[in-house]
């Protein structure tokens, strides 16, 4: 077992929302390439109960990058070098030797819980302002009663594959979460259901999203660069354009 | 995590950050309208001093007489006194605006090129604006210690000439032609995106290579006339 790595990791300890926080410096080593970044993590954890010191305190659930839980900024890039989630991110995307730097997102719409953990309540309320259809009640329909043009049907997919873990607002030089509440917008808005409240979805989520405290979009694309479902740019157009409509429907 | 309550926010499409874009965007396209018919009158000085002249004459009896003298100049010059107020104070509300949402910065990250070229290009262009202005239109000032004057003062092309003859105003001008470079190729695109005309992966690939093609127009435009004279080419 020749390939073992040894690291130098660099990450932020904060015990609470209040504490001012600081970067701590902690060395692992025997680490399998095989590993996942949260198993290493895990490692690391251990040796810290073993000393009776305080374990790194991140989010994570079902590891198999699907949940949007996990979200590491890793020296320097949302999720780490590769386009996945940090739970899908193995260390032999590292190598032997290195240092990495362990943030947690940034933004003030995500205050610090403690360590790397973040409270994303903020995308909770975007969704909760519009991210929605009415439907009425009683028997369900027939899933073949509105058809749904195959483009549209595989663009809603696309949009709906945004598992809200933030790192679009965390790679974002603006804190922005425009990716993510466009991909909301999007996903509605290509099915024959979202249509009658397309208008007020929009003009909702945006002004929610700006409520929040998330930065301005400036299309500089850092976002999808970052997005582990890599979801496109285009998506920001179509909400600035449902938005340009709303505005001329008066709302 | 659950949420039970809604926070107070802003009801309207106008409200919205991406309004404050739209802004952006319309007074950008304005600019970049402009800037093509800038550029091609500036060319003019490759056919001399008259073609140069008159061309200049021209855009103050164009439209008598229904307008008077200098009328369409006029209305040109206040619609772009409105717009860059308009996009100027888009782009620093919108820079406080990110600026306040990510109060701790990171560490690691550095800030993306792009951003910075936008904005501290930007407000560089910004102060361009206003040499230029004083330079050739209000009051109009000779940089040239060997052609000051009346005779040159109110001769366009002869201020072109003298101006450009100045090395270090030569190099004030190519790092302004860089900084327009940078601002159009992001913000013809960006300008596009924000209205919505970008929605397919398709018509996204093409909005940048319109940003691109629009940048390298209008730069190599305007570079021509002052690299002639910085050379030697054209002059008095």
């Amino acid at each position: 077992m020749s390939d073992l790595m040894n690291l130098t990791l660099k990450i932020w300890r904060q015990a609470g929302p209040a504490d001012k926080g600081g970067f701590v410096t902690y060395e692992v080593s025997d680490i399998s390439p095989d590993m996942s970044f949260l198993e290493m993590l895990d490692v690391l954890n251990e040796q810290l109960n073993a000393k009776g010191e305080e374990p790194i305190a991140f989010d994570s659930d079902c590891r198999e990058g699907i949940c949007g839980m996990c979200g590491l900024m890793i020296s320097g890039h949302a999720h780490g070098p590769e386009r996945t989630t940090t739970c899908q991110l193995h260390m032999r995307s590292f190598k032997d030797g290195q240092t990495i730097t362990v943030e947690p997102w940034r933004a003030n719409a995500f205050p610090v819980i403690k360590d790397l953990v973040v409270n994303r309540s903020a995308f909770d309320r975007i969704i909760q302002a519009g991210g929605y259809i009415s439907a009425n009640t009683g028997a369900a329909p027939d899933a073949h009663a509105t058809p749904v043009p195959k483009d549209n049907a595989d663009r809603a997919f696309m949009a709906a594959e945004c598992i809200g873990c933030g790192a679009c607002v965390a790679a974002c030089p603006n804190a922005s979460a425009m990716l993510f509440t466009a991909s909301k917008v999007v996903h509605l808005g290509e099915l024959p259901q979202g249509q009658p409240e397309r208008d007020a979805r929009v003009v909702a989520m945006v002004n929610q999203h700006d409520h929040e405290g998330f930065g301005g979009c400036t299309n500089i694309g850092e976002c999808s660069t970052a997005c582990p479902k890599g979801i496109p740019q285009d998506v920001i157009s179509q909400l600035n354009f449902d938005l340009r409509t709303a505005m001329r429907h008066s709302r | 995590m659950p949420t039970t309550t809604l926070s107070p926010r802003g009801t309207t499409a106008r409200s919205t950050t991406v309004a404050l874009k739209l802004l952006m965007a319309v007074t950008g396209l304005i600019f970049v309208g402009y800037l093509l018919l800038h550029a091609y009158g500036n060319l003019k000085a490759l056919q001399g001093e008259e073609a140069f002249n008159s061309y200049a004459e021209h855009l103050r009896t164009i439209g008598e007489p229904m307008l008077p003298y200098a009328g369409l100049l006029w209305i040109i010059r206040v619609v772009l006194i409105l717009s860059i107020i308009g996009h100027a104070y888009a782009a620093y509300t919108l820079w406080s605006r990110a600026d306040s949402a990510r109060r701790v910065k990171y560490d690691a990250v550095k800030t993306v090129a792009t951003a910075k070229w936008m904005r501290w290009g930007g407000t560089f262009l910004l102060v361009f604006i206003v040499w230029h202005l004083l330079n050739f239109t209000v009051p109009k000032i000779s940089p040239n210690p060997h052609k000051q004057g009346p005779d040159i003062l109110n001769n366009p092309y002869q201020l072109v000439v003298a101006t450009f003859q100045v090395w270090w105003m030569v190099l004030i001008y190519v790092a302004a032609m860089v900084a327009l470079f940078m601002h159009l190729k992001h913000g013809a695109y960006s300008a596009q995106q924000t209205l919505g005309w970008t929605s397919t992966p398709a018509a996204h690939a093409r909005a940048k290579l319109v940003g691109w093609v629009l940048a390298t127009v209008v730069v190599v435009g305007f570079l021509i006339p002052p690299l002639a004279i910085a050379f030697g080419l054209i002059g008095d």
